[in-house]
């Protein structure tokens, strides 16, 4: 045994009597995790997490978050003497006086977006693959909470340096509250602490977004990882991956080092991010004061859809019984986010409702083989999209020879047209999708090659799939309409008339599949040719 | 160039430039007027110009704006729009239009700059209105303020222009232009004219001291350099959230399917 | 299932395939080599980022193609920080890949439901527990430990109360009284009639007593626009048209939908357009709403000349400024 071996003995010794380490680590070193690069999107957030923190703790150390005046004196030339908050001044001090304090600013911003966008796009993984059926619903809804806290969390960190645009951003958010019936004005009057924009709301939103924010994060984050590490992770589909086992790399050493070392990837790549590209450029801003706006004042991408819906509603503002509902501010800004953030956060246990299905998954479904969940994906999409695209409509009219007017009638009316129609056409393409795979699995694949037959006939040499393929496209079970009980076996009408209706109807949209090729036909198939 | 240019400041600078611009374009005339006193000569130089320009507008503007500049269903009259007005929509391309749009567009000039001083003499001589500045007139170097400037640019300029004078979307496919790279006597024309949308910021609004500011902070937004690195067009959050959804979210992605991918 | 829809056989995890590392001991030894250069890599770029921290000139700029004249100090150290992380993880993952064993493992799951004699047990035990506390038992326990659990929380949102002031009658009210001059912003200089030519604008604020300052609050309700037209184009009724002075009409810079400087003057079309949502106001017509979501016209300030022929409001606005708020009259 040599001394390294002797003292690292000692040390595991000396922990495990005193925590009985040994017996865990000894299981989950040996953990097996799946490899597929949709997996990493998840970590794409986690990493960028821990960043945030990173570079927000060092951006801390500078910044004062205070709405005290202060005249500016610090080295930026074109903001000298000019009279600002002193989170705005400390904003500029970070940006120019700190070496490196521009960078980690961007970095610090930068993150934020990849955060939110990779949260996204593990939101749309998980969806289309169908990861958040049982047993996994609560952990979709931690999701979907981890996403609302994240666009909160963002916002207000890009209120956070007073800037022009910042200020603009808190000024719609209070016009939001300011428009909820009987309370709204209060509940302004109390967030800002008397009228707006008052000299209290930045040293607020400063706590919220340094200390409360992150430490629900740090929770729910950890609950979300230990019910995947506890529940294990789910599997794409292939020969030899089942319900019952988990098919991929053991955590020391493999996953490890690739874990560990794509965090170093994320890292370097929002530095490089932050290097080279220019973000939250708040010198150019200005200082907010409420008298002030920028022509395309817009927030950041993840907020851009709601900003989007703000603008293309209709002029609706009821005035009755001497109270006044700004339906205008209502309906985009808290109705409609509402209703999409509840119904996503529902949805695994809707879908099991509406296809009867109430068992365990950790096998992912191919998208095409669930017609009508990708087609509600897709659909949900696209009203994003135009709303998002609408959010932007000033810089899109500018940049693309169009009048902001026409963008606002196209979204107008493509947020209510084009999502139906993208669940028709997503629905219709899953279907040929299936046929195709039914195609490729009986009668293999295009060669291109031609083959002259003795008696002169042309025909087109198929390749047979491998078994493995085949196994992969035919594994996944077709689900059946529920039948529609409208009595009981005595002959007495079902009392959930109505809701088993609606119910059957529903399954029956959802059972809508390509029948997939079973053994048998294959066989027959083969038969045939012989 | 800087030896010449510190003529300009000289009272005769305007009359002595136009001269310049005289015997360039009519050589024997010059040779055959010798040498008259200064001010019988820039009155003569000054008749001749108006008729340069006539010339040229009736070639190249009267088609839309009428013979004697009268206007017409099209295009607007002419009379007491001043020279500013001249200088500015000419000198900066934007007349003559090259098609009926919402809006003149800022493009390579048609006219010299001799053909420009010619028209604004002639539609000068035709009613009072602004006169047209020189860039050396424009002092905005020396007494200017930047920080002043980018105050009053905030409040007046920066919610049609863009925090950075980038420029931005108006109503109906009507646009505010760019600032940046325009000539600084252009910018001070266009605040007394209020050239198309834009309205007119005259001296009692904004003095002209603060309009130098004013033009003092574009010329200081315009040579800022790359600060936090590619400036992304300094037109916001969407340049970025784009970024982020290709570039930043692809390389993250790319590199995933790497990792994941089995090595031979 | 029906006998004829029997599903594909499973033919069971591919065989594994070697690596070229795993077969050829020079093939290892080269990945060996190129996951030490990744690690040097890295090395170098922390050395980048020393060196331009500590040596770079903070005024240093250099021409970077696309980027423009770019802080070399700036760049420097972001780049250094990027490669140093950057080039640890492509070595790790590269070894990872290369090196360490690529044979996929299996593990299987084990159920999430516990077995029925857990359950039992459980339920017993809860059972138990909630007899021996006897709170099924003891109704007046349970109503009465209910009821101060839910009083309890009242402190938590009472002491919430002085977060911040009553609204009172705030928000109908702004700085504008009858007779206040309008003043410049920025500039603080009065104004008249003749100062401001047809077609042209001004960003007035209301003028402040002496030695007082302005604060944000006041500004977020007081600021006005001014634009001067011909008399003959505007659209107005009778008393609307007697709160103009010349030409010149006075409206709330503040957005009626959400409280945006709306200040995008379109002297073409005497529109006033807000950049954040896009609602368009027609100035002839008492900045009546032709576009975008708000639902109400600016609020118009009634404006004259006092003897020195200086502007002046005429009385304080009719009407609350900015967004709408519950509590709102009109």
């Amino acid at each position: 045994m040599t001394a390294r071996e002797r003292i690292a003995g000692n040390v595991a010794n000396y922990v495990d009597e005193r925590t009985g380490a040994a017996a865990w680590m000894k299981k989950n070193l040996q953990k097996v995790f799946p490899d597929h690069w949709s997996f990493m999107l998840g970590e794409i957030a986690l990493y960028s997490f821990v960043i945030l923190l990173l570079s927000g703790t060092f951006l801390t150390f500078w910044f004062d978050p205070s709405m005290r005046h202060v005249v500016y004196e610090g080295s930026y030339q074109p903001l000298k003497d000019v009279e600002m908050s002193a989170a705005y001044a400390s904003t500029l001090h970070i940006s120019f006086d700190v070496r490196g304090g521009l960078l980690m600013r961007q970095i610090h911003h930068w993150a934020a977006l990849i955060f939110l966008a990779a949260i996204v796009a593990h939101l749309m993984r998980v969806f289309f693959t169908g990861a958040f059926r049982k047993p996994r619903e609560f952990n979709w809804i931690l999701g979907i909470g981890l996403l609302t806290l994240g666009i909160v969390e963002g916002f207000l960190g890009y209120s956070l340096p007073d800037d022009l645009l910042s200020g603009t951003g808190i000024r719609i958010a209070h016009a939001i509250i300011q428009s909820i019936p009987v309370v709204g004005t209060y509940l302004s009057f109390f967030a800002f602490g008397g009228a707006f924009p008052g000299e209290i709301f930045i040293p607020r939103i400063y706590i919220v977004h340094v200390l409360l924010l992150p430490g629900i994060f740090l929770a729910l984050i950890t609950v979300h990882l230990m019910l995947v590490w506890y529940q294990k992770h789910t599997q794409y589909p292939g020969p030899g991956r089942t319900e019952k086992n988990v098919v991929g790399y053991p955590l020391m050493p493999v996953y490890m080092a690739k874990a560990g070392g794509f965090f170093f990837i994320v890292f370097g790549i929002t530095a490089l991010l932050g290097a080279v590209a220019s973000i939250n450029s708040v010198w150019l801003f200005g200082p907010y004061t409420p008298a002030q706006i920028s022509a395309g004042s817009q927030p950041d991408w993840y907020m851009g859809w709601l900003d989007g819906l703000v603008r293309m509603a209709p002029p609706i503002e009821t005035y009755i019984f001497g109270h006044t509902i700004s339906w205008n501010i209502l309906i985009p800004g808290l109705i409609i986010p509402g209703i999409i953030f509840t119904g996503m956060a529902l949805y695994p246990f809707i879908e099991s409702w509406m296809s009867g299905d109430k068992s365990e998954h950790h096998l992912l479904d191919r998208p095409r083989n669930v017609p009508n969940r990708t087609a509600l994906g897709v659909m949900s999409l696209t009203f994003m999209l135009v709303t998002l695209i609408n959010g932007g409509n000033d810089i899109i009219a500018t940049h693309f020879d169009l009048t902001i007017n026409q963008i606002m009638w196209f979204s107008r009316i493509g947020v209510i047209v084009l999502p139906p129609l993208a669940f028709v056409i997503t629905k219709r393409i899953c279907l040929s999708l299936q046929r195709r795979d039914r195609e490729l699995v009986l009668h293999g694949k295009e060669t291109g090659r031609l083959v002259m037959l003795p008696h002169g006939e042309f025909i087109e040499v198929h390749e047979e799939l491998s078994a493995a393929k085949k196994f992969t496209l035919t594994q996944h079970v077709q689900p059946q309409a529920i039948a529609l009980v409208t009595e009981d076996k005595q002959g007495v009408l079902n009392p959930k008339g109505i809701r088993a209706k609606i119910q059957a109807k529903l399954s029956k949209a959802n059972a809508e599949n390509i029948a997939k090729p079973t053994a048998t036909e294959l066989k027959e198939l083969e038969s045939g040719h012989h | 160039m800087k030896f010449i240019s510190k003529y300009r400041r000289h009272k005769f600078a305007t009359p002595v430039l136009l001269l310049i611009a005289l015997s360039a374009l009519g050589f024997t005339f010059s040779a055959a007027t010798a040498a008259p006193n200064q001010s019988a000569a820039t009155a003569s130089a000054r008749s001749t110009l108006i008729e340069e320009g006539k010339e040229i507008f009736l070639k190249g503007c009267s088609s839309c704006h009428g013979l004697n500049a009268e206007g017409a269903a099209i295009a607007p009259a002419l009379i007491g729009v001043g020279a500013a007005s001249v200088d500015f929509m000419v000198a900066t391309g934007r007349m003559p239009m090259q098609d009926m749009s919402q809006q003149a567009m800022r493009k390579a000039p048609v006219y010299n700059e001799e053909e420009v001083a010619a028209l604004a003499a002639y539609v000068a001589s035709l009613a009072h209105g602004p006169r047209a500045y020189t860039n050396a007139e424009i002092k905005w170097e020396r007494d200017g303020n930047t920080a002043e400037g980018g105050e009053l640019f905030r409040n007046n300029c920066a919610m049609c222009h863009n925090f950075a004078g980038q420029g931005g979307a108006l109503s109906q496919g009507k646009y505010a232009p760019t600032v940046m790279g325009v000539e600084a006597r252009h910018i001070y024309e266009a605040m007394i004219i209020g050239p198309q949308a834009m309205p007119v910021f005259n001296d009692k609004i904004i003095t002209p001291e603060e309009k130098l500011s004013i033009i003092k902070w574009i010329k200081s937004a315009e040579s800022e350099p790359a600060l936090g690195g590619a400036a992304l067009g300094r037109v916001g959050p969407v340049t970025e959230g784009l970024l982020v959804w290709t570039l930043g979210l692809g390389l993250l992605i790319g590199i995933a399917v790497w990792l994941t991918a089995k090595a031979r | 299932m029906s006998k004829e829809l029997e599903p594909l056989a499973d033919p069971g995890l591919p065989e594994h395939v070697h690596r070229k590392a795993d077969i050829d001991p020079i093939a290892a030894k080269r990945a060996e080599r190129q996951v030490a250069v990744l690690f040097s890599l890295s090395a170098a770029g922390t050395l980048l980022f020393i060196y331009s921290f500590f040596f770079i000139k903070e005024d240093l700029f250099i021409f970077i193609p696309v980027m423009g004249d770019t802080n070399a100090q700036q760049l420097g150290i972001g780049l250094g920080i990027a490669f140093g992380l950057l080039f640890i993880g492509f070595g790790a993952v590269h070894w990872a890949k290369t090196l360490m064993p690529d044979q996929e493992v299996i593990a299987y799951r084990h159920t999430l439901r516990s077995e029925d004699s857990d359950r039992g047990e459980f339920i017993k035990a809860a059972k138990l527990g909630a007899e021996e506390a006897g709170l099924g038992r003891r109704p007046l326990i349970k109503r009465s430990l209910f009821a101060a659990l839910g009083l309890a929380g009242i402190p938590a949102v009472v002491m919430l109360r002085d977060l911040g002031p009553l609204p009172g009658n705030s928000l109908n009210e702004t700085s504008w009284k009858t007779g206040t001059k309008l003043v410049t912003d920025p500039g603080d200089r009065p104004i008249k009639a003749s100062d401001l030519e047809v077609g042209g604008v001004a960003q007035v604020m209301p003028e402040l007593a002496p030695g007082k300052k302005r604060t944000l609050e006041d500004i977020a309700k007081d600021a006005v626009l001014l634009v001067r037209l011909r008399p003959i184009d505007f659209q107005l009724d009778a008393e609307r048209l007697s709160w103009t002075h010349e030409g010149i009409i006075a409206f709330s810079k503040i957005c009626s939908h959400m409280g945006c400087a709306v200040a995008l003057y379109e002297q073409t079309t005497k529109h006033l357009l807000c950049p954040c949502h896009q609602s368009t106001f027609d100035v002839t017509r008492a900045a009546k709403v032709i576009f975008g979501p708000s639902a109400r016209p600016l609020p118009q300030l009634a404006i004259t000349v006092d003897a020195d022929g200086y502007l002046i409001a005429k009385q304080p606005f009719t009407e609350a400024v900015g967004p709408s708020f519950w509590e709102r009259k009109s």
